[in-house]
C-alpha cells in the first residue's frame, strides 16, 4: 500500500471491463508515431503508476491511499481487452486523459491529473495510445477501488471539476522564447509538477496560480521549484539542475528519493537535452516564493540522543553514506548537500528511512533500503536527528513523534 | 570475458576431489593470491592409497611430498566456527604424538561410523562436539599410536619399551635412531588394533588444556575458498531461487520468456512450490528471477499472522490435557499447602537463523552417480534426500562437506539439498544454487515461539516448597527426528533449563501443551532448549528473589547449595563483576546461572538504562566450569560470541508474519548487534578435571535472562517478552 | 567490454554495467574471497577496497567504476599493512566461523590507513558497518589495536 494524497500526480482510476465501445486504435504499426508516443508516456510519467511494485508493467493494481477518501487502485493500461483498454477507442482514450471521463460517463478520480494532460493535444494524447497498444497485454485485474461516500459517488467528481476542472492545450506566448513555451508545457502539462510541488486550495485542487512554493504530501516534501535563492532553485546551476534531472543525482544537491525517486527513474532521466534544457528555462522563470514555514509549533520539544543516533547510523547507514555523508560505493549516496538535511522537521529524511527509495540508472537500480520495522520511533528519531545536525548543521524540530506519524502513512 | 592469467582447470584435481574432498586449513602454503583461482576443490594430498588406516578417523600414508607428514585426520563434526576441527586434531594429536600442524585434514564423509550415539544420525548440534569426541578421538589417537610403535620395533627387532614417540616420529631411546609414521605405515597396516588402549594422564599432556590457535585462522583471515558457496566446478552454472514466500503455496504464473530474455540467463526451472533461474551468475540470475514476476497459489497459510501464532499459544494456558512430563509425586500436594503462590507468563519470539554464509547448495546429478558440495550439519540425510530424489543408491551420492558460515542450526536442517536436487536432476551440468539474504531470511525454518506459565508455591518465608511449569509451543523433534519424541508426545528438549537444572526443586511438575505454529516450519537454534528455558526460569527466580526482598545472588546460593560446581561459578561471576558494590544512577545488574549441554556456567550484566527506553551493555562477567578445559581461548571465543548473539537476539530479533509472508528480509529489518553495541565479556574459566562439557551455545542461553533481570534491577520494569526493546518503548 | 583492474590486473568482462563488483570477482573471475551476505550494504562481508577505500561490493555497479582499481582480500596479502592487519587476526584468533572476516579485515585496513592509531570510537564509527555473526568484535577491535601497534 502506498499513500498518496488525493489528485496527486497519480494513477488513472478506471473501471474498464465491459465497455462496449469498439476498439478503433491508432494504428501501432507506424513506428513513428509509437516512438513519439513512448516519448509522451514517459513524459507524462504513466508507467510508474500503473504498475504494480514488483508486477508487470502497466499492468495497474498500485494502491493509493487517500486520506479520508479511501484506497485507489491504478487501472490496468496495456492492451488487454477484458482487464485493460484494448477494448477503448482512441477517442475514449483521449476523453479519460484529457478529460478525466471514461468510457461509460465513469468520471476518474482527479488522482489521475487528467486536469494537467489537457495541455497535450488530443494528437500526443493518441501517440501515447499507440504506444499502449504495443505493450505487453497484461490479464490481471486490479484489485476494486474501495472509496467511501461520498467519493463513492463518481459523480461528486463533476462538482470538482467545475472547480478545479481540466484547462486545455493553450497556445505559445509569442513574448517568450520557444524553449519556454516546451518547458511551461512540459511542466504544467504532462510532467503535472504542480501537482506536489505547490500547495493545494481549500477543495484540495492545486491552487492555479500554481507558486511552485512546495508542499508535503503524505509525508514527503516536494521542494520549492520557484528561483527563490534560499528556498527555491535559485542557487543550483544550470548544471546541477541538468544533472539531477538526467541521474536524479547532483553534487552538493543529494539524491532524488521517495516520489522523486520514481520520477526520475521512469520519467525525467529519457527526456531529451532540449527538452531539459526547456524545462530548466521555464523553472528559472518561476516567480521565486517562500517556502511555507514547515515548522509544526503542535509537536513536542525534540527529545532526540544525538549519541545514540551517532551509533546507530554508523551501523545501519555508514555502508552506504560512511560517516560523512559522502557516498562510500556510489556518488548517488552521497547525501551532503541534500535539500532533506536542511528541513528542521525531517520530512524526507524521515520517509526515507521509514520506506526506502529505489532510483533507475544507466548503471542498473540504486536502492536504499527501508528501515522502518526495524527500528522503533525513537532509534530513527535519532539517527534523523544525528544526520540533520552533523551533515545538514540544522537543528531539529522533530522527535520520535514525527516518525510515528511517518510511520502510520507508510503502513 | 577474457582472462589473462589462464587458469586451465585440473580435470585430475577435479575427479580426485569429487571422490573425497579435503580440506584446507591446515595448509597455508599453497595457494597463490591475487589472481582468479583455480577451480577449487581444496588442497589435495595425494592419490595414493592409504595403506594405514587404523580407525574412521586417522589415515597414513608414505609421503610424496616434502614437508607433508602423510597423516590425515577425518573430522566427525562439520566446523561452523566453533572451533571443533581444532579441537579434534588436539585431542587426536595429544595421543597420536604428532603436531596438529603436521597434519591434514578432511571433513568426514556421511558414514556410519560418524553417527553420534545419542543424535540419531551423523549430526554436528546441540554443543555435543567436544563430549562425544573426548573420549572416542583420544582413544583412536592412542591405539594408532601404538601401532606404529609396534610396527616400528619390529623393525628395529627391539622391545616396545625402548621407543618413544614425538611430531610424528618413533624414536629408538637406545640408539637415537627414528622412523617416521609415514614411513611404518605399510608395516603397522598388517596390525591389530590393539584391544586395551590406555591414555594419557592429565599430567602428561601437552597438548589439552593449553590455548592453542586455530587451525583454520589463516585460510580464513587470506580469503580462500572454503565454504560451500565458494564452490566452483568445471562447466558449472550458477543459479538463484524463490520459492513460495507463503508455506505451503504454490507457483502460479511466469513469465518465462521475459527471464530468459535477461543477458546471461540459460534456463528457468520450476518444481511444484519454487522456480530456479540459472545463469551464466548469481546477478543474472537474479535479475532473471526479477524478470519472471512470479504469482503464487499462496494457499490457506496466507491467512496466517504473528498474532494468531501467539493467540494459540497463549489458548494453551488453559489446555485442560497436558502431556505430564515429568512430576515428582508430591507436587500437587506441595503446591495445595503451600503457604502463598507466584505465577508468571512469558512469552519469545519466532528466530532466524541468519548465519552470515547465505544458504546455498552447489550439486551434479549425472544418469550414474552425484556429486554435492554442501555445508551441512547432518551429512547423511542431506546425502540420502539427493539419493532419494536423484533416483540413486546412496552410495553413488558424494557428499562433501565444506566449512559452514555460521550454523546456528540452519544447516541442522537439509530441505535446500532436497530443492537444489530437485532443480539439478533438471540439467545437465553441475549447479550452484545460492539464496539471496531475502530468501534465506524469509524462508527459513525458525526458533519456535513459545508461551511458558510458571509457579511457584512459596513458604511463609518465600521459600520454595513446589515448583509448576508448563511449556506451550511446538515440538521440533517430532518433525526432525521423530523417534525422539517420547510416547506420550513431550519433546525432551523443552525440560532443558528446567528439570535440567542446578536448582533442587523440593517437588516439581512439567507439562506441556503442544502448539505446531501455522505457517511456518520450526526448527533447532543456537541453545536449544536451554535458551528458551532458561529465559523463563532465571527471570522466574529472580521474580521470586526480589519479592523475597533477598539478593538474587544470596538467594540463588541457597537453591544450588547441593550443587558444587554450580555455587563456584555463581560465587566467582558475582566476585569478578563486583556484585553487590554500589553503582551509578540508572545502572542496575542482573544475574543468572546454569547448568546445561555439560557445563556450568554464572552470569553477570551490567545494564545503563539512563535513558529509559534504551539499554546500554556496559559489561558481562561470566564465570564458567566446562570440565576439563581443550582450548581455553576458545572456549573464551565460543562465551563472548554466544553471548553477543544472545544478546542482540533478546533485545531486538523477532520474526513476524503477514498474510502468511514472514516480514523481516534482510538486515535492515532483522537487526544483528554490531560492534559499537557489542559489551566487553570477561570470561573466567574454573580449572576442572570432570568430562568436558558443550560450550558453543551456552553463552546464548545466557543473554537473555541475564539481561533481562539487568534491566529489571536498573528500571524496576520486569520484562517477561522477548525481545526486550519494543516491551521498553512502549511504556 | 568493460575493464575493470583487480589486484593490479586488468581483466575485460562482458557482464552488463549494473552488474554489482561483487558477482564480477566471485562468478566471473573466481576471486571468491569477497563474500556475499546481504546484497544491500548492510553488512560488510562484500567489502573491497577501491581507490584504496572502503566500498561493498555488492552495491557498487561495476559500470561505475570508471578505471578505479580494486583490491580484494586475495591481493592485500602483498600490502605491508594489509598483512600486519592479517597476522594480527591470526595473533589472536579473531576468527570463528570467519565468513565475514574477508570483510572485516578490508575494512579494518582501510580505516588504518587513514588513521594508523584509533580508538576505540574510531573503531566502532567505521566498523559497526561490518556485521559478525559469530560476535568476534572484541577480538577484531583488539586486532585492530595490535595491528596499529605494528605500524610505525
Amino acid at each position: 500500500m502506498r499513500p498518496f494524497p488525493l489528485f496527486a500526480a497519480m494513477a488513472c482510476m478506471t473501471l474498464a471491463a465491459g465497455q462496449s465501445a469498439r476498439a478503433a486504435a491508432a494504428d501501432p504499426t507506424d513506428p513513428g508515431l509509437v516512438t513519439r508516443g513512448q516519448y509522451l508516456a514517459r513524459l507524462a510519467d504513466c508507467e510508474a503508476c500503473h504498475t504494480a511494485p514488483g508486477g508487470p508493467s502497466f499492468a495497474g493494481g498500485r494502491a493509493f491511499a487517500l486520506p479520508g477518501m479511501g484506497t485507489l487502485y491504478a487501472s490496468n493500461i496495456t492492451p488487454d481487452a477484458q482487464n485493460g483498454i484494448g477494448a477503448w477507442s482512441d477517442e475514449q482514450f483521449v476523453r479519460a486523459v484529457r478529460e478525466g471521463v471514461s468510457p461509460g460517463w465513469k468520471h476518474l478520480y482527479p488522482a489521475m491529473p487528467y486536469q494537467d494532460y489537457a495541455r497535450m493535444t488530443p494528437d500526443e494524447v493518441r501517440a501515447i495510445r499507440a504506444y499502449l497498444a504495443t505493450v505487453k497485454p497484461v490479464a490481471r485485474r486490479p484489485p476494486e477501488n474501495k472509496v467511501r461516500f461520498p467519493f463513492s459517488i463518481r459523480a461528486v467528481m463533476i462538482g470538482w471539476n467545475l472547480f478545479n476542472g481540466p484547462a486545455s492545450s493553450y497556445p505559445d506566448d509569442p513574448a517568450r522564447s520557444a524553449a519556454w513555451n516546451r518547458g511551461r508545457w512540459l511542466v504544467e502539462g504532462p510532467g503535472h509538477c504542480a501537482e506536489c510541488h505547490s500547495p493545494r486550495n481549500l477543495t484540495m485542487g492545486v491552487s492555479q496560480s500554481h507558486t511552485y512554493a512546495g508542499a508535503v504530501t503524505a509525508g514527503w516534501m516536494a521542494y520549492n521549484l520557484s528561483s527563490d535563492l534560499h528556498d527555491g532553485l535559485g542557487s543550483w546551476s544550470d548544471d546541477a539542475l541538468s544533472a539531477y534531472l538526467t541521474t536524479g543525482h547532483a553534487d552538493g544537491h543529494g539524491t532524488a528519493a521517495g516520489p522523486m525517486a520514481e520520477v526520475i527513474s521512469y520519467s525525467l532521466r529519457f527526456m531529451t537535452p532540449s527538452d531539459r534544457m526547456a524545462m530548466i528555462t521555464y523553472l528559472r522563470s518561476l516567480t521565486p516564493q517562500s517556502s511555507a514555514p514547515s515548522r509544526d509549533a503542535s509537536r513536542e520539544q525534540a527529545s532526540v540522543t544525538l549519541a545514540q543516533g551517532a551509533a546507530l547510523f554508523a551501523g545501519a547507514c555508514a555502508g552506504c553514506h560512511l560517516t560523512t555523508g559522502a557516498g562510500r560505493q556510489v556518488d548517488f549516496a552521497t547525501i551532503t548537500g541534500a535539500h532533506s538535511l536542511k528541513d528542521p522537521d525531517g520530512h524526507n529524511l524521515i520517509q526515507v528511512m521509514l520506506e526506502g527509495s529505489r532510483l533507475e540508472t544507466d548503471q542498473g537500480a540504486i536502492n536504499m533500503p527501508r528501515f522502518g520495522a526495524g527500528y522503533s520511533d525513537q532509534d530513527l528519531a535519532d539517527i534523523a536527528a544525528y544526520t540533520l545536525v552533523t551533515l545538514g548543521k540544522t537543528q531539529p524540530a522533530f522527535n520520535e513523534n514525527a516518525v510515528r506519524d511517518g510511520r502510520q502513512r507508510s503502513e | 570475458m577474457r582472462l589473462p592469467v589462464t587458469a586451465p582447470t585440473s580435470r585430475r584435481h577435479f575427479l580426485t576431489a569429487a571422490t573425497g574432498l579435503v580440506v584446507a586449513g591446515l595448509l597455508p602454503r599453497h595457494r597463490a593470491f591475487g589472481r582468479p583461482s583455480e577451480f577449487y576443490q581444496g588442497p589435495l594430498v595425494g592419490e595414493t592409497k592409504s595403506p594405514f588406516a587404523p580407525n574412521a578417523y586417522i589415515r597414513i600414508a608414505p609421503s610424496r611430498v616434502a614437508g607433508d607428514s602423510g597423516i590425515t585426520l577425518i573430522l566427525p563434526n562439520v566446523e561452523m566456527g566453533q572451533g571443533i576441527y581444532t579441537g579434534a586434531v588436539t585431542l587426536i594429536a595429544e595421543e597420536l604424538e604428532v603436531e596438529p600442524d603436521q597434519v591434514n585434514l578432511e571433513a568426514a564423509p556421511p558414514d556410519d561410523a560418524y553417527v553420534a550415539a545419542d543424535m540419531g544420525t551423523q549430526a554436528t548440534g546441540g554443543s555435543t562436539s567436544t563430549i562425544f569426541e573426548w573420549t572416542t578421538l583420544r582413544q583412536a589417537g592412542a591405539a594408532a599410536r601404538l601401532m606404529l610403535v609396534q610396527a616400528a620395533a619390529g623393525q628395529w627387532g627391539c622391545p616396545v619399551s625402548d621407543c618413544t614417540t614425538r611430531q610424528g616420529q618413533v624414536f629408538h631411546t637406545p640408539s637415537g635412531r627414528s622412523i617416521a609414521y609415514a614411513d611404518l605405515a605399510a608395516d603397522a597396516a598388517k596390525l591389530s588394533p590393539p584391544k586395551d588402549i590406555p591414555l594419557k594422564t592429565a599430567k602428561d599432556w601437552t597438548l589439552i588444556g593449553r590455548s592453542r590457535h586455530r587451525l583454520d585462522s589463516r585460510a580464513k583471515v587470506e580469503g580462500q575458498p572454503l565454504f560451500g558457496i565458494d564452490i566452483r566446478v568445471p562447466d558449472m552454472k550458477h543459479a538463484t531461487v524463490a520459492a513460495c514466500p507463503v508455506m505451503g503455496g504454490t507457483v502460479g504464473g511466469i513469465d518465462r520468456d521475459a527471464a530468459l530474455r535477461t543477458p546471461g540467463v540459460h534456463a528457468v526451472l520450476m518444481i511444484d512450490n519454487a522456480v530456479c533461474v540459472v545463469a551464466d551468475h548469481y546477478w543474472a540470475a537474479k535479475k532473471g528471477l526479477d524478470a519472471l514476476a512470479v504469482t503464487w497459489n499462496e494457499g490457506t497459510n496466507a491467512s496466517v499472522d504473528t498474532q494468531r501464532i501467539y493467540r494459540e499459544l497463549h489458548d494453551g494456558l488453559s489446555e485442560p490435557k497436558p502431556v505430564v512430563a515429568k512430576s515428582t509425586s508430591d507436587a500437587t500436594a506441595a503446591m495445595a499447602r503451600a503457604a502463598t503462590r507466584y505465577e508468571a507468563t512469558y512469552q519469545q519470539p519466532l528466530l532466524a537463523h541468519s548465519p552470515m554464509e547465505p544458504v546455498n547448495c552447489a550439486i551434479h546429478i549425472r544418469p550414474d552417480g552425484a556429486d554435492v558440495w554442501v555445508g551441512t550439519q547432518v551429512p547423511m540425510w542431506a546425502r540420502d534426500s539427493v539419493a532419494d530424489i536423484a533416483g540413486l543408491p546412496k552410495n553413488r551420492v558424494q557428499l562433501h562437506c565444506q566449512y559452514i558460515g555460521g550454523g546456528f542450526g540452519r544447516r541442522l536442517e537439509y530441505e535446500y539439498v532436497t530443492q537444489a536436487a530437485q532443480f539439478a536432476k533438471q540439467v545437465p551440468y553441475p549447479l550452484k544454487i545460492v539464496w539471496s539474504r531475502e530468501e534465506d531470511l524469509t524462508l527459513d525454518r525458525f526458533r519456535p515461539a513459545y508461551v511458558d506459565h510458571v509457579r511457584a508455591g512459596l513458604d511463609a518465608r518465600g521459600r520454595i516448597e513446589s515448583m509448576e511449569f508448563r511449556v506451550i509451543g511446538p515440538a521440533v523433534v517430532a518433525r526432525w527426528e521423530p523417534a525422539g519424541l517420547s510416547p506420550d508426545g513431550f519433546d525432551e528438549d523443552l525440560a532443558a533449563a528446567i528439570s535440567i537444572t542446578p536448582y533442587t526443586w523440593p517437588a516439581s511438575r512439567l507439562d506441556y501443551v503442544r502448539r505446531e505454529a501455522p505457517g511456518v516450519v520450526t526448527a533447532w537454534w543456537r541453545g536449544v532448549g536451554g535458551t528458551r528455558g532458561l529465559f523463563v526460569v532465571e527471570s522466574f527466580i529472580d521474580e521470586l528473589a526480589l519479592r523475597a526482598g533477598a539478593d538474587p545472588v544470596a538467594y540463588r546460593r541457597e537453591l544450588i547449595r547441593e550443587q558444587p560446581r554450580a555455587r563456584v561459578v555463581l560465587d566467582l561471576a558475582a566476585e569478578k563483576s563486583g556484585w553487590g558494590t554500589p553503582l551509578p544512577k540508572g545502572h542496575g545488574r542482573g544475574v543468572a546461572v546454569q547448568f546445561l549441554f555439560g557445563s556450568y556456567l554464572g552470569t553477570v550484566i551490567e545494564v545503563d538504562m539512563t535513558e529509559p527506553a534504551q539499554v546500554r551493555i556496559v559489561h558481562v562477567t561470566v564465570a564458567v566450569d566446562c570440565g576439563q578445559p581443550v582450548n581455553p581461548d576458545q572456549i573464551r571465543a565460543q562465551i563472548e560470541g554466544g553471548m553477543i548473539f544472545g544478546l542482540g537476539t533478546a533485545l531486538f530479533n523477532e520474526i513476524t508474519l503477514s498474510n502468511g509472508r514472514v516480514q523481516e528480509d534482510n538486515f535492515n529489518l532483522w537487526r544483528i548487534m554490531r560492534m559499537n553495541e557489542a559489551p566487553p565479556v570477561d570470561i573466567h574459566i574454573v580449572a576442572s578435571t570432570e568430562t568436558p562439557g558443550g560450550i558453543g551455545e551456552t553463552g546464548t542461553a545466557a543473554a537473555a535472562p541475564a539481561l533481562a533481570n539487568a534491566i529489571a534491577a536498573a528500571s524496576g520494569r520486569r520484562l517477561r517478552t522477548l525481545p526486550l526493546l519494543p516491551g521498553l518503548e512502549s511504556a | 567490454m568493460l575493464t575493470v583492474r583487480i589486484n593490479d590486473t586488468d581483466y575485460q568482462t562482458d557482464v552488463t554495467p549494473d552488474t554489482p563488483l561483487l558477482w564480477v570477482l566471485r562468478d566471473v573471475l573466481g576471486l571468491t574471497g569477497t563474500k556475499f551476505g546481504c546484497g544491500i550494504a548492510e553488512c560488510g562481508a562484500c567489502t573491497v577496497h577501491v581507490d584504496g577505500k572502503a566500498v561493498r561490493a555488492c552495491s557498487l555497479p561495476v559500470g561505475l567504476l570508471n578505471g578505479r582499481p580494486v583490491t580484494t582480500i586475495e591481493g592485500i596479502g602483498s600490502d605491508p599493512l594489509g598483512q600486519a592487519v592479517q597476522m594480527a587476526w591470526m595473533e589472536i584468533d579473531v576468527v570463528q566461523c570467519g565468513y565475514c572476516q574477508p570483510g572485516q579485515i578490508m575494512s579494518a585496513i582501510a580505516l588504518l590507513r587513514d588513521n594508523p592509531h584509533p580508538t576505540d570510537a574510531d573503531i566502532d564509527a567505521a566498523m559497526s558497518g561490518n556485521i559478525c555473526r559469530c560476535g568476534t568484535y572484541l577480538r577484531i577491535r583488539q586486532a585492530i589495536h595490535n595491528a596499529a601497534g605494528l605500524i610505525t
